[in-house]
């Protein structure tokens, strides 16, 4: 080991890059178990073909799911049988979204304890009714007692929006079937369509004042990232989505006491990851060509645009985004991978990858990418 | 790859469920024991803004509470939403909307349910009853225990319109325990209910449908035909049961299906003394690892058939199955394993697999 380089901060540390992404096609009921192998093992093989690597190259692990979604204890042991740790190998666990998952294995790299590691994610949200299991997210003195559900949450802050004239439901609507039609084009996505909003206003409410495209479908799914350091990223990758800015924040628990209106965790997220970005690359804060925002449900992707300062010339969720797919603790992960993709095809020079976990945007991570000449 | 591998996979209902208790803390603890007592009381941080529920630590300056306040009842809706078939587990079993409800005196809002049209004749509530702004007021539970399911739900407020009753409270200069808080009503609210509220209970029930892998599938249905089915890597030639989706060791999906025997020798075991709620066997008795003849790896099951001081390392067992009409596609179908009488199997050939 070699030890942390400087004590100046990450940015001047080690550069690391996004050299492959894969994610699973998301279903909403699949066949795979809690432990999510049955998901991961073809994931895993392809991100592999993509670099050349196997298993033995990688020199960390972090993986991110929850207990609750599997009903049982230490459900991420059984996902390592998909690595084959034998011989052992160092491995880690968040009991959140994969996306953070990948901040841990991005820290074990800038550290220089690992040159190559790999971060995933994996979710069977269709175990159980996967909103009443989201209640158990929340404050478990004042909140959860009452079984309060994601959706019904998620309702309260659209309403605040609606009738302080943030948005309409109509601009809920137009979120919905822009990311329905991005998503034909991603073999990935749960749900796909070319409908309009005028269309999807005629459905009725499921939770007043949601409509179900306003809301992420329930699916079952998984995805990985592999990040590698400096000359081995470009080894592995033509063009390596490089990290310029990763981090996360998170605001209080407390429902009646946080401003719903404002993300100011998602904004800090967005101001830090920026500053991390400036000591060496030259290009203008905030200016990203693709951004893929974890918005579980249609008005949260208005909130985080004004959050994240995104300006119109910003194409948002080209893979449909969570609303499409939202398979648990991999949807956040899967941002980071779509929005890497967008600069390893070339078709970005620089993107965000965003998560977010808890209630109603309450913890919120993003990562900058860009590529370089 | 056959058959039994890629056919869908079995799946069956879970249902696991727990009472937490929890400690509330000193500041939960006078909310709690307010509630028990039919009141309701706020927090006031240093900036003079009163957060009802209150907080522990204030949110932006880390800061205990300055003094407690007594907020409501009735208080004013800032936003709902309508749950039109209720889960399990939340307020009220009709149609109901959630809110943010700003109780009179307090800056935050508290989260609850409101029972739109409690009067309405026959037929659900529907969400014409609710509307942001509207006045509404806490229905208490007759029993009341210091949780926030002591409010049963808000109800639209008797009271004429026109805006919030007027709450004060005069400021007092007593502190009490609750670091310097000023706690003049936490006291007595105290005195009221003549206890303090410390810990609640939260029971957490969660039902799951368990989808079985492929390998665990094949395994249960073969089972149900009393056949043991174990897998093989097709890489390092491991065989597996009960089977496993993936190998543990290569990482790579199984191929090969291998019918054991239901015959084995025991591995390693111990003897259970401990009697534990759920019990099915008298103790002493005798857990022991398996390892039946062609795997590679051992599951545990019951020794029984010989006194427990008689089960060693090395002793030869086989499978004492329960009547065929019993039989299902679960591993309760092999009722124990007893000794053969054979031999004890050379320690050589079991060493690998401790």
């Amino acid at each position: 080991m070699t030890g942390p380089a400087t004590a100046r901060g990450p940015s001047t540390a080690r550069d690391v890059a996004v050299v492959a992404f894969a994610a699973s096609p998301c279903e909403r009921r699949g066949d795979g178990t809690t432990g999510g192998v049955e998901m991961l093992v073809p994931i895993f093989a392809e991100v592999y073909a993509q670099t050349g690597l196997t298993k033995g190259d990688i020199g960390f692990w972090c993986s991110g799911s929850s207990d609750y979604l599997a009903g049982r204890a230490f459900s991420f042991v059984q996902a390592v049988d998909a690595i084959g740790a034998v011989p052992p190998i160092m491995e880690s666990h968040v009991e959140m979204d994969g996306a953070w998952a990948l901040y841990e294995a991005w820290v074990k790299i800038l550290t220089g304890e690992a040159d190559i590691a790999l971060a995933y994610g994996f979710g069977k949200s269709s175990g159980a009714e996967l909103r009443r299991v989201l209640a158990l997210q929340l404050d478990p003195y004042l909140h959860a007692p009452l079984w309060p559900d994601s959706v019904s949450i998620a309702a309260l802050q659209a309403r605040l929006g609606i009738e302080s004239g943030r948005w309409t439901e109509k601009d809920m609507a137009e979120v919905a079937s822009r990311a329905l039609g991005a998503a034909q084009s991603n073999p990935q996505a749960q749900i796909s369509g070319k409908i309009t909003a005028t269309e999807l206003l005629e459905a009725p409410y499921v939770a007043d004042p949601l409509r179900a495209h306003d809301c992420a479908p329930v699916g079952d799914g998984a995805a990985v990232v592999i990040i590698a350091s400096g000359d081995r990223a470009r080894d592995l990758c033509e063009r390596p989505a490089w990290i310029t800015g990763f981090e996360h924040r998170i605001d209080s628990a407390a429902l009646g006491a946080r401003d719903l209106l404002a993300v100011p965790s998602a904004a800090a997220a967005a101001r830090a990851a920026d500053v991390a970005r400036a000591a060496g690359v030259a290009r203008a804060a905030g200016t990203v060509d693709v951004a893929e925002l974890h918005a579980p449900f249609s008005h949260q992707e208005i909130l985080l645009r004004e959050a994240l300062g995104l300006g119109d010339g910003v194409a948002v969720n080209p893979s449909g985004g969570a609303l499409c797919a939202n398979p648990m603790f991999a949807a956040g992960l899967s941002r980071i991978g779509y929005a890497a993709r967008a600069v390893m095809t070339g078709r970005a020079g620089r993107a965000l990858g965003h998560a977010t976990s808890g209630a109603v945007l309450q913890q919120n991570l993003t990562c900058v990418m860009e590529t370089r000449s | 790859m056959s058959e039994a591998l890629t056919s869908e996979p079995l799946r069956g209902p879970l249902e696991i469920g727990f009472d937490y208790t929890r400690s509330l803390g000193p500041v939960l603890s006078r909310f709690m024991t307010g509630l028990a007592a039919g009141r309701i009381l706020g927090a006031r941080a240093a900036d003079g803004t009163v957060h009802a529920p209150p907080f522990e630590y204030d949110p932006v300056t880390f800061a205990p509470p300055e003094e407690f306040v007594e907020v409501g009842p009735a208080g004013t809706v800032i936003s709902w939403s309508w749950m039109p078939a209720p889960l399990a587990g939340q307020p009220l079993d009709r149609p109901f909307a959630w809110a943010l409800i700003r109780l009179d005196g307090a800056d935050t809002a508290l989260l609850h349910a409101v029972d739109a049209a409690p009067a309405a004749p026959a037929g659900p509530a529907t969400p014409a009853a609710m509307r942001t702004g509207m006045r509404v007021q806490p229905r208490w539970a007759a029993e009341r225990v210091g949780s926030i399911r002591d409010i049963v739900c808000f109800q639209p407020s008797s009271e004429p319109e026109g805006g919030p009753a007027s709450v004060s409270m005069a400021p007092s200069t007593r502190s009490s325990g609750l670091d310097g808080a000023n706690d003049t009503v936490g006291e007595a609210v105290e005195e009221t209910v003549g206890v303090t509220v410390t810990g609640m209970v939260a029971p957490v029930h969660l039902v799951y449908e368990h989808t079985a892998s492929p390998g665990e599938s094949a395994f249960l249905r073969g089972l149900a035909q009393g056949r043991l089915l174990g897998q093989r890597c097709p890489v390092c030639g491991m065989v597996y049961v009960p089977a496993r989706g993936t190998c543990p060791v290569d990482g790579g999906p199984m191929a090969e299906q291998v019918e054991l025997p239901d015959t084995g020798t025991v591995t390693t075991f111990c003897i259970v003394n401990v009697p534990y709620p759920g019990q099915r066997v008298t103790p002493p008795y005798v857990a022991a690892a398996v390892l039946l003849d062609g795997a590679d790896i051992s599951f545990q099951h019951l020794v029984l058939g010989c006194d427990a001081s008689q089960v060693r390392m090395g002793m030869r067992v086989k499978a004492v199955w329960k009547p065929r009409e019993q039989w299902g596609t679960t591993a309760e179908n092999i009722s124990h394993f007893a000794p053969t009488g054979e031999p004890d199997a050379a320690y050589e050939t079991y060493a690998r697999h401790l």
